[in-house]
C-alpha cells in the first residue's frame, strides 16, 4: 500500500472539500470517527468505503477518491447516519453532496445507480411526471438486462399499475427550463 | 376538512391501491381533498442527489400551487411527503432559498401552505377517537407489523413521528382491534431504488425487514410507503425464487385497512391487485 | 491638590504587543492632578513594585494608578506594594488595560486610544478615594457536609480530626452514596465496601461528627464565618432515639418496593434501611408506598417495634443552626439511557447501565453475587459494553468526557470473566482513557490475561431477536460493519449533575455551569473553592470524578475550611455601605432587600426648631456589609454610598470618560 503524501492531499483537496462542506452545510472536521453512521447504514455491507471513512477521507484532503467511490452511489438517502450522529452532522447530505460533484466531474462510479437516476430525472424532464413503465424499459436497456424485471412486467400491467403510455402535465414546459434554470444555477455558484 | 390533494407518481401507477384506499378513507372520514391542480413529480431521491435546487424546486412548485388553492397538502406518498416538508422547512428559513425556488419554478411560494402526510391527517387531525366512533369492523386481533421506512420519520426536523420506535401506525392497528406486534426493524431502509436499480444489495436489505416481521410471527405488515410497498409485497417472489426464501407475508397499506375497518370492500381498495395474496388472511379475520 | 502617579504595565508582550504603553504613560502624564507616569516591563514583579514605592517617595505622591491586568488578579499585590510605600493600600486604582483591552483589541492604534481613556477613568477616580480600614468579625468554628458519600464523608473526618465541630447533612436514610452501589474498585479490585464501611463507622463514632441523614438543606443565610443555615429533618416516622435497629419491622414489613439502592433489580420494604452497613442503621418508613399511609390499615410495624419507636405521626422538623464554613459534597446522578431510542428507550430489560451490573456483580445485592440478567435470570455468557453512552454525544447527551467510565467498563469486564468462566465480553469504544495510577496496566490486563475483546466503535443499534440481543457496530479500524448476539448489553451511561443540583446552587448562591457541575471559583488554582466566600466543592458535584480524586479533593476542601475555621477572627472587606444619617429619611427599604442582613434601625436624636426630635435611620453593620452596593441603588434619598465607589468616584469616572 503506497503512504499518502498528506501534504500535498490536503492541498490538492482543499476546494473541493470546502464545496462539500458548503453544499452539505457540514463541517467534515467536526467528525470523531465514531463509526456510528457505518454501525447503522443499511447499505454499508456493499460499500468500497463506509461513510465514516468517506467523513475520513475528506478530512485528510482525499477528495477525488470519494467522488470516485461506489459507496456515494449506494447511499440510499435512508439517514440513519444523520438521525443518529453524536455529532449531530448529516452524512447523508455530505454523501449527496458528493454524488452532485461526482456528476460534475463526470465520474460516476455505480453505472446502473447513475443511469437509474438520469433515466428517472429525464422522464420527469420531458413528461412533468415519472413514467414508471418508461424508466423500467430504458433502465434495463441502457444497462443490459433487457430482461430484468420483464417477469413482473405483464402482471403489473394487468393489475393496471404499469400505464403504457406517459402521463403529460400540462406544464411540461416550464418543468423542462426548471431543469435548465436549476442546472445553470447551481454551476454558477460553484 | 379540506386538504390539497398530491397523489404523485407512484399513487398513479405501482401504488394505484394506495390511491383507491386514500380517496376511500377520506370519503368514509368527511376529509374533502381536491387535487393540486397539474401537478409534477417531486423529484424523490433521484432530484435532490442530482442537483440540490431541482430537489426544492420541483415539490415547491406543487406547494406554490396548492398556495393559490388556499390549502395545505395532504401527500400519502412518504417520498413525495419527504420532499416537500424538506422544500416547505427550506423556503420558510431562508428568503434566499425562497427567491431561488421562485426564479427557477416561476411562482412564489411563501411557506404558508404546509404539507402533512395522509398518516397525519387520518390519524391524528382526523383523530384515533373519531375513527374508533366510525369503526364498522375490526381486525379481529390480526397481528400487524408497522413498517414506517425512512423517509416518514427522518431526518430529525422534517420526520413526522419518532425516528427509532414511532407509533402513528401501531396505535392504529390497535385502535382498529389488531395486535400492534413490536418489532425491531419499523425504521431500517428497504433500500429504496436499490432493489430495481442494484438488486443484489437491495434485495438483502428487504429480505432482513421480512425475515425480521417473519421471526416476529406476523400475519401482515402494514406501510405508509408507495415504494416501500413495491419493494416488500414484489420482492418477495424474487427472493423466493431466486434466494431460497419462503416469504408469504401480505403487505397493506394502512388505509387499506382502515378503510375496510371504516366498511369500504376490500375489493374496492385494491387488495387484490397485491403481488402476495391478501385472500388468505382477510378471510382468516372475516375481513372479507 | 492631589498628587497622582501613574505606572503603566507592558505585561511582556500581553499588553505592549497591541498597545502603545509608552504613549499611555505620556498621555497619562499631562492628566490633572497625575505628576508622574512611567511604564515598565513587569509592574508586578519585585523591581516593577520598587519603581512604585520610590517614586511615592521622590515625588511624594499621594494616590496612585496601575493600568495592567485586572484587579482580579494583582490588586492585592498593588495595595500591599504602596502600603509597604507608605500610603493607605485603597488609596490605588487599578486600570484593566490588558483583559478590557489589549486581549480583545487587535489594532495598536485603538487600543492606545482606549487604554489612554481606561488610565484617565481611573486618574478621575483615585483623586476621589479616601483612606480606608478593613474591619473583622467572629468565626463560627462548625462545618456544615452536604452529602454523606465518600467525598463528604472524607471531608469531614478531616475537618472533625482538626478539632472542628461537623454536621453530615444527607438526603438519603444512610451514609454512603454511591460508593455503597459499587463491587469492587478499580485499578486494585478491592471490595468498596470493605474500604468503606469503617470510614462510615469512623464518621458515626467521631466525638466531633453529627450525622443527620434523611435531612436536606433548605434554607442558607448569613455569609462566610457566619452562615445560618435551615436543615429539614424529613419525617422518618422512626424515632432515633428509641430504635435500636433490630431489623424485625423490615422483616415483617408486607409491602415491597421496587430498591432504589439495588437500581431496581431487587426489592426493599416499605419500612426499610437500604443496605445492611447503613449508617444510623435505622430505617424509614416511605410513606408512598406504606400500606399504613396509604390505606390507614396494617401498623403492623409499629406492632412488633420491641421499643416503640415506629411514629406514623412524626412531621418534618426544622432545626437552625450556624456554621462558619459549608462544603457541598452531593454527588452525581447517572445519565438516563431512555433518550436512546437506538437501544431501545430503556425498555429493555437485558440493556442495563454499569450501576445495573455492580448490584448484579454484588454479593449483598439482588443476585447474591451471581450475575444474571435481569429478563430472565439466566447467566449471561456473551456481554456488550457500550462506552460513552450520554458522554460526547452532544446530540443525545452531555458534550464532557465522564473519565469513570473506561475504568470502570474494564473493571466489569474483568468480573464477568472471573465470575462466569468461558464468558465472552466485547468493549465497543471510541478512545480508551486510562490517564491514573496503574491504570492503563489495568486496562492491558482486561485486554490480555481477561481476553475482552476491544471494538473501536459507537454502537449504532440493539435490538432483540429471540433469547438475544443483536448489537451492531463498526470496527473502525477495520472499516467494515459488525455484528454480535448477546445474552446482555451493559451501557456505560455519563456521569451527569444530580438532578436537583440547581435549587442548591441557587439555596447557597454558588455557581454552576451548562451541565448543572458546580463551578469552581478557578479552574486551575482554585480548584475546590466557590466563588462564594466559605462554600468549598468535594467529589463529583464538582464534575465527573472517580474515588481516588474524589477523595483527594474531599481532603483538599477539608484543608480550605479548616483554614477558615482555625482563624479566631476574620477580616472584613473595607468597601462597605455608609449612611449619611442627615439625608437618611428612614424608609428602610434598604434593609428588605439587603442580602446579608447587615442593615438595621437605628434612633436618632436631631434638634429641630429647638426642640430634640427623634427619628429613625439606617445602620450599616461594616462587618456585615459584603459591599454589593444594592443598598446604595435602592436609596431614594441618595445617603447610602458604598466606600470605594462611592457615586462621586463613579461618576468622576463617567465624567472623565465622557466628557
Amino acid at each position: 500500500m503506497q503512504p499518502i503524501n498528506l501534504t500535498s492531499a490536503l492541498a490538492a483537496g482543499k476546494d473541493l472539500v470546502a464545496k462539500v462542506q458548503t453544499a452539505s452545510g457540514v463541517d467534515v472536521k467536526a467528525c470523531y470517527q465514531c463509526g456510528k453512521c457505518s454501525a447503522g447504514c443499511p447499505v454499508a455491507f456493499a460499500m468500497d468505503y463506509t461513510p465514516r471513512q468517506v467523513m475520513r477521507m475528506l478530512q485528510l484532503g482525499l477528495a477525488e477518491e470519494t467522488i470516485k467511490s461506489r459507496a456515494i452511489w449506494l447511499c440510499a438517502q435512508c439517514e440513519t447516519c444523520s438521525a443518529r450522529c453524536p455529532r449531530s452532522l448529516e452524512p447523508a447530505k455530505v454523501m449527496e453532496a458528493l454524488r452532485i460533484e461526482a456528476k460534475r466531474a463526470g465520474f460516476e462510479a455505480d453505472d446502473e445507480i447513475a443511469t437509474f437516476n438520469e433515466k428517472f430525472l429525464r422522464s420527469v424532464a420531458s413528461n412533468g411526471r415519472v413514467f414508471e413503465a418508461g424508466l423500467i424499459v430504458g433502465y434495463n436497456m441502457a444497462t443490459v438486462q433487457p430482461l430484468k424485471d420483464a417477469g413482473v412486467a405483464p402482471s403489473m400491467l394487468a393489475k393496471g399499475k404499469l400505464k403504457l403510455f406517459p402521463s403529460k402535465i400540462r406544464g411540461r414546459d416550464v418543468i423542462n427550463r426548471m431543469f435548465t434554470k436549476a442546472e445553470k444555477m447551481e454551476a454558477d455558484n460553484k | 376538512m379540506k386538504y390539497a390533494y398530491y397523489p404523485g407518481c407512484s399513487l398513479h401507477s405501482t401504488g394505484i391501491e394506495y390511491n383507491m384506499s386514500t380517496l376511500a378513507v377520506a370519503k368514509k372520514l368527511n376529509v374533502e381533498l381536491e387535487e393540486i391542480p397539474d401537478w409534477n413529480c417531486c423529484g424523490a431521491s433521484a432530484g435532490h442527489t442530482t442537483n440540490h435546487l431541482l430537489g426544492l424546486a420541483l415539490p415547491a412548485r406543487n406547494l406554490a400551487i396548492a398556495e393559490k388553492q388556499g390549502l395545505d397538502v395532504m401527500a400519502p406518498c412518504a417520498s413525495c411527503y419527504n420532499r416537500m416538508k424538506t422544500a416547505e422547512v427550506a423556503v420558510k428559513s431562508s428568503p434566499e432559498i425562497r427567491a431561488k425556488v421562485a426564479e427557477i419554478t416561476e411562482m412564489d411560494y411563501a411557506g404558508n401552505s404546509g404539507v402533512k402526510s395522509a398518516l397525519e391527517v387520518f390519524l391524528k387531525e382526523v383523530g384515533l377517537e373519531k375513527i374508533k366512533a366510525s369503526l364498522v369492523r375490526n381486525l379481529g386481533g390480526m397481528k400487524v407489523a408497522a413498517y414506517y421506512g425512512c423517509l416518514l420519520v427522518r431526518p430529525n426536523g422534517i420526520g413526522m413521528d419518532d425516528p427509532e420506535d414511532p407509533m402513528t401506525m401501531d396505535d392504529m392497528i390497535t385502535a382498529l382491534g389488531g395486535e400492534a406486534v413490536q418489532w425491531p426493524f419499523k425504521t431500517e431502509c428497504c433500500g429504496a431504488s436499490l432493489p430495481t436499480a442494484r438488486s443484489k444489495v437491495g434485495l438483502k436489505m428487504v429480505n432482513d425487514i421480512l425475515q425480521m416481521a417473519d421471526i416476529s410471527g406476523v400475519d401482515a405488515i402494514v406501510t405508509a410507503c408507495p415504494l416501500c410497498f413495491v419493494n416488500l409485497d414484489m420482492r418477495q417472489n424474487d427472493l423466493n425464487k431466486k434466494a431460497g426464501g419462503n416469504f408469504n407475508i401480505p403487505i397493506f397499506y394502512f388505509t387499506e385497512l382502515l378503510a375496510i375497518a371504516l366498511g369500504e370492500k376490500p375489493g374496492k381498495v385494491g387488495v387484490k391487485k397485491h403481488f402476495v395474496s391478501t385472500a388468505q388472511v382477510l378471510d382468516k379475520y372475516n375481513l372479507k | 491638590m492631589r498628587k497622582v502617579g501613574v505606572f503603566v504595565c507592558h505585561c511582556g508582550s500581553n499588553i505592549a504587543g497591541t498597545v502603545d504603553v509608552e504613549k499611555v504613560a505620556q498621555e497619562a502624564a499631562k492628566f490633572p492632578n497625575v505628576v508622574f507616569a512611567t511604564d515598565y516591563k513587569y509592574m508586578c514583579s519585585e523591581p516593577g513594585q520598587q519603581v512604585i514605592k520610590d517614586a511615592i517617595k521622590e515625588h511624594n505622591l499621594d494616590r496612585v494608578v496601575v493600568a495592567s491586568c485586572s484587579p482580579r488578579m494583582h490588586e492585592p499585590t498593588f495595595r500591599r506594594c504602596i502600603q509597604t510605600g507608605g500610603l493607605n493600600p485603597y488609596l490605588l486604582e487599578m486600570a484593566n488595560i490588558r483583559e478590557h483591552c489589549s486581549w480583545v483589541h487587535p489594532d495598536k492604534a485603538k487600543g492606545t486610544v482606549k487604554a489612554i481613556d481606561l488610565v484617565r477613568k481611573a486618574a478621575a477616580k483615585v483623586v476621589k478615594n479616601e483612606p480606608l480600614q478593613k474591619s473583622s468579625i467572629n468565626i463560627t468554628k462548625r462545618a456544615l457536609v452536604i452529602g454523606g458519600g465518600i467525598a463528604g464523608i472524607q471531608v469531614a473526618l478531616d475537618i472533625a480530626d482538626a478539632g472542628f465541630p461537623v454536621t453530615i447533612v444527607e438526603k438519603e436514610p444512610t451514609i454512603g452514596g454511591r460508593m455503597a452501589q459499587i463491587d469492587k474498585t478499580f485499578p486494585t479490585l478491592d471490595c468498596s465496601a470493605c474500604i468503606l464501611t469503617p470510614k462510615m463507622v469512623d464518621a458515626a463514632q467521631h466525638p466531633n461528627i453529627e450525622i443527620i441523614s434523611y435531612a436536606e438543606v433548605d434554607k442558607v443565610e448569613g455569609y462566610v464565618g457566619n452562615f445560618d443555615i435551615t436543615i429539614r429533618k424529613k419525617a422518618r416516622s422512626v424515632d432515633m432515639n428509641k430504635c435500636t435497629g433490630c431489623g424485625t419491622c423490615w422483616e415483617k414489613c408486607p409491602t415491597k418496593v421496587d430498591s432504589e439502592f439495588d437500581m431496581q433489580l431487587g426489592k426493599r420494604k416499605a419500612i426499610y434501611t437500604p443496605f445492611p452497613q447503613a449508617v444510623p442503621n435505622k430505617p424509614v418508613i416511605d410513606r408512598e408506598h406504606c400500606l399504613k399511609f396509604k390505606t390507614g390499615k396494617c401498623g403492623i410495624c409499629e406492632k412488633v417495634c420491641p421499643t416503640g419507636a415506629v411514629d406514623f405521626t412524626m412531621e418534618d422538623e426544622l432545626i437552625t443552626q450556624q456554621y462558619g464554613a459549608i462544603v457541598v459534597a452531593t454527588g452525581f446522578d447517572q445519565f438516563d439511557h431512555s433518550v436512546y431510542g437506538e437501544y431501545g428507550y430503556g425498555k429493555y430489560p437485558d440493556v442495563i447501565t454499569g450501576l445495573h451490573f455492580e448490584r448484579l456483580v454484588n454479593a449483598s445485592g439482588p443476585t447474591m453475587g451471581k450475575i444474571k440478567r435481569p429478563s430472565d435470570h439466566k447467566v449471561p455468557e456473551t456481554v456488550v459494553f457500550i462506552k460513552c453512552v450520554g458522554s460526547r454525544d452532544e446530540a443525545k447527551g452531555k458534550t464532557y468526557c465522564s473519565r469513570t467510565c473506561c475504568m470502570y467498563t474494564a473493571k466489569h469486564a474483568t468480573l464477568m470473566a472471573e465470575k462466569v468462566k468461558g464468558s465472552k465480553s466485547y468493549i465497543f469504544y471510541m478512545d480508551v482513557r486510562t490517564p491514573g495510577k496503574g491504570y492503563e496496566e489495568f486496562y492491558k490486563r482486561t485486554q490480555g490475561e481477561y481476553g475482552a475483546q476491544y471494538i473501536r466503535g459507537r454502537v449504532s443499534k440493539v435490538y432483540p431477536k429471540g433469547d438475544k440481543l443483536v448489537v451492531r457496530g463498526e470496527d473502525s479500524l477495520l472499516g467494515r460493519p459488525v455484528e454480535i448476539e448477546a445474552d446482555m448489553v451493559v451501557l456505560a451511561s455519563a456521569m451527569v449533575a444530580r438532578s436537583d443540583a440547581g435549587d442548591l446552587a441557587r439555596t447557597l448562591g454558588i455557581s454552576y455551569d451548562k451541565d448543572n457541575f458546580f463551578t469552581e471559583a478557578h479552574p486551575k488554582l482554585r480548584p475546590v473553592e466557590t466563588h462564594t466566600a466559605g462554600v468549598f466543592l468535594a467529589g463529583a458535584c464538582q464534575g465527573p470524578k472517580d474515588i481516588p480524586d474524589s477523595v483527594a479533593q474531599a481532603g483538599a476542601a477539608a484543608a480550605k475550611a479548616i483554614g477558615l475555621l482555625a482563624k479566631s477572627q476574620m477580616e472584613t472587606e473595607a468597601t462597605v455601605s455608609q449612611v449619611d444619617e442627615s439625608r437618611c429619611s428612614g424608609c428602610l427599604l434598604c434593609k428588605s432587600i439587603c442580602p446579608y442582613k447587615a442593615i438595621d434601625v437605628k434612633i436618632i436624636a436631631e434638634r429641630v426648631g429647638g426642640k430634640t426630635v427623634e427619628r429613625q435611620v439606617a445602620s450599616v453593620n461594616k462587618s456585615l456589609c459584603q459591599g454589593c452596593g444594592a443598598c446604595t441603588v435602592a436609596c431614594r434619598a441618595g445617603s447610602l454610598n458604598l466606600l470605594g465607589f462611592t457615586n462621586e468616584q463613579i461618576l468622576a469616572e463617567v465624567e472623565a470618560v465622557c466628557l
